[in-house]
């Protein structure tokens, strides 16, 4: 259990088996008074943020939270299956936890992996992936513009949108955090 | 130079600040007093934790040295100097600050209110007179009336209970912060009166009703800047006070101080007498318009609580 003088931002905490962080902290005090401790935090299975205030006598929860680095192997019915890096135990995790982090998985792809009780509840994947665009209209030669885009389809199916140059064949480094095209890598 | 994002030189601005205040004093007879910063016994109060140093603590407060002086025979005096409170640590608190506190014989803690309010007068009229008005002064409406409520008013108005009535520890102090000081005006310094004895600090008990202390806080622009009371002066009384919050201490799991016995001997001898604690650096910080310490004070070196030398939070 932590104190509430141990809280602080960034702290990761547990409420009502819950893991969340600790997004904003403020030390407020009447001075011959209690403190308090105002956080706003976040759910880290959710995502939704809320407004919590802790007293100085407060016991709080400490989550189990373990991050291991994971190995993506294959893909099996709607779950994607990673291997421990240094124990080779096989963990598989489902595609709604992925979101569309799933499009950008390539075999052998490092990633790190947050158990929650033992539970996968995040996934880190390398910052920018090279994929290769499978459809899109034909590009426009000459326009170099990149703040006028057309929908473009990598060849799993994700749909993203590339700026008027970019044709089939290309390959383009993605941001795997926003799922947005960054820049073109080759012309096909 | 020590100058602020916005160009204010902050340095000076302190200077003149406590320049003010010395004058201030001097005028009204006072005399400027140093009592020990290390000290072997700080006041035990409910919620103040001290800093541990060597064998003893840093002050929390001057009070208990200063309160000797007066049970000497010193009418008038005041002293400017830090004071250390352990774990506080936030936009509005420094584990170290600067703090203005000042005693007065035969007097209420209503002279003394109206006495702190002619400091801060004297305290803008220098600013003013060096040619650097401070920017929040005219927003923190120092020049005008100042507004008076009491606690039990101020409970009914904005939680709903009356805590002179019926005094919830918990419950008070989460509601004062959460309910009742988002409420008050910060257009005009207001005084919020007639506090809870159990929330009273070392402030003598009204004689027509005991369940009120009479103490005050100043609030300036939304924020507490500063404290005041009529003193305790019974030697039966304080040890009750005393006895009171080292019960609570308990319950909370925090550490008890030793009696400063010093302390106790001389309330045999002390007068009726009124005292008042400011907040330097927070006054600073209201005059010149900011929000925060950071603007007027340097970084903390940590908030006293996570110290390398065994003073580390427990864990369980």
């Amino acid at each position: 259990m932590y104190s509430a003088s141990d809280l602080r931002k960034g702290l990761k905490i547990e409420i009502d088996g819950e893991p969340y962080e600790i997004v904003e902290f403020q030390f407020v005090k009447p001075g011959k008074g209690q403190a308090l401790y105002r956080c706003k935090i976040k759910n880290l299975l959710t995502g939704a943020t809320l407004d919590k205030t802790f007293r100085a006598a407060d016991k709080i929860g400490k989550p189990d939270l373990e991050e291991r680095d994971m190995i993506y192997s294959y893909p099996d019915g709607d779950q994607y299956v990673f291997m421990d890096a240094t124990t080779y135990d096989t963990v598989p995790v489902s595609g709604d936890m992925l979101g569309i982090r799933k499009y950008f998985l390539e075999e052998d792809m490092e990633v790190k992996i947050l158990f929650h009780n033992g539970r996968p509840i995040d996934i880190t994947l390398p910052f920018f992936v090279e994929k290769k665009v499978a459809r899109t209209e034909p590009g426009v030669r000459g326009d170099t513009a990149t703040n006028v885009t057309k929908p473009a389809q990598l060849e799993n199916g994700y749909e993203l949108q590339v700026p008027l140059f970019i044709n089939e064949g290309d390959v383009i480094r993605i941001d795997t955090r926003t799922g947005k095209y960054v820049d073109r890598v080759s012309k096909g | 130079m020590n100058v602020s994002s916005d160009g204010v030189d902050i340095e000076r601005a302190r200077a003149e600040l406590v320049g003010a205040c010395r004058d201030f004093f001097a005028s009204r007879g006072y005399c400027e007093v140093f009592t020990p910063v290390m000290i072997a016994a700080p006041a035990m109060e409910e919620n103040i934790d001290a800093v541990p140093c060597r064998d003893g603590y840093l002050r929390t407060s001057p009070e208990l040295q200063m309160k000797i002086l007066i049970a000497r025979g010193h009418s008038r005096i005041f002293q400017i100097g830090p004071c250390f409170r352990l774990g506080e640590l936030g936009p509005l608190h420094r584990p170290e600050f600067l703090m203005l506190e000042w005693y007065r014989t035969r007097c209420t803690h209503l002279d003394i209110l109206l006495e702190t309010r002619c400091l801060l007068q004297g305290i803008l009229r220098r600013f003013e007179e060096a040619g650097r008005p401070p920017a929040g002064a005219n927003r923190l409406g120092l020049k005008g009336p100042w507004e008076t409520i009491t606690v039990r008013e101020a409970f009914l108005r904005s939680a709903g209970w009356d805590p002179i009535a019926e005094f919830d520890e918990d419950r008070f102090w989460s509601d004062l912060v959460l309910k009742v000081e988002p409420d008050l005006p910060s257009e005009v310094p207001v005084v919020l009166t007639e506090y809870p004895a159990a929330a009273g600090g070392f402030a003598r008990r009204k004689e027509q009703d005991p369940r009120i202390a009479e103490r005050w806080e100043l609030y300036v622009g939304g924020v507490e800047i500063a404290n005041g009371c009529a003193e305790i002066i019974s030697r039966q009384e304080h040890l009750e006070r005393l006895q009171q919050a080292a019960d609570y201490r308990r319950r909370h799991g925090k550490p008890l101080y030793p009696i400063d016995e010093g302390f106790l001997a001389a309330l045999d001898h002390m007068p009726s007498c009124a005292g008042v604690a400011v907040g330097l650096d927070r006054l600073l910080m209201v005059l010149l318009g900011y929000e925060s310490l950071d603007e007027v004070t340097p970084p903390a070196l940590s908030s006293g609580a996570d110290g390398p030398d065994g003073h580390q939070p427990q864990r369980s």
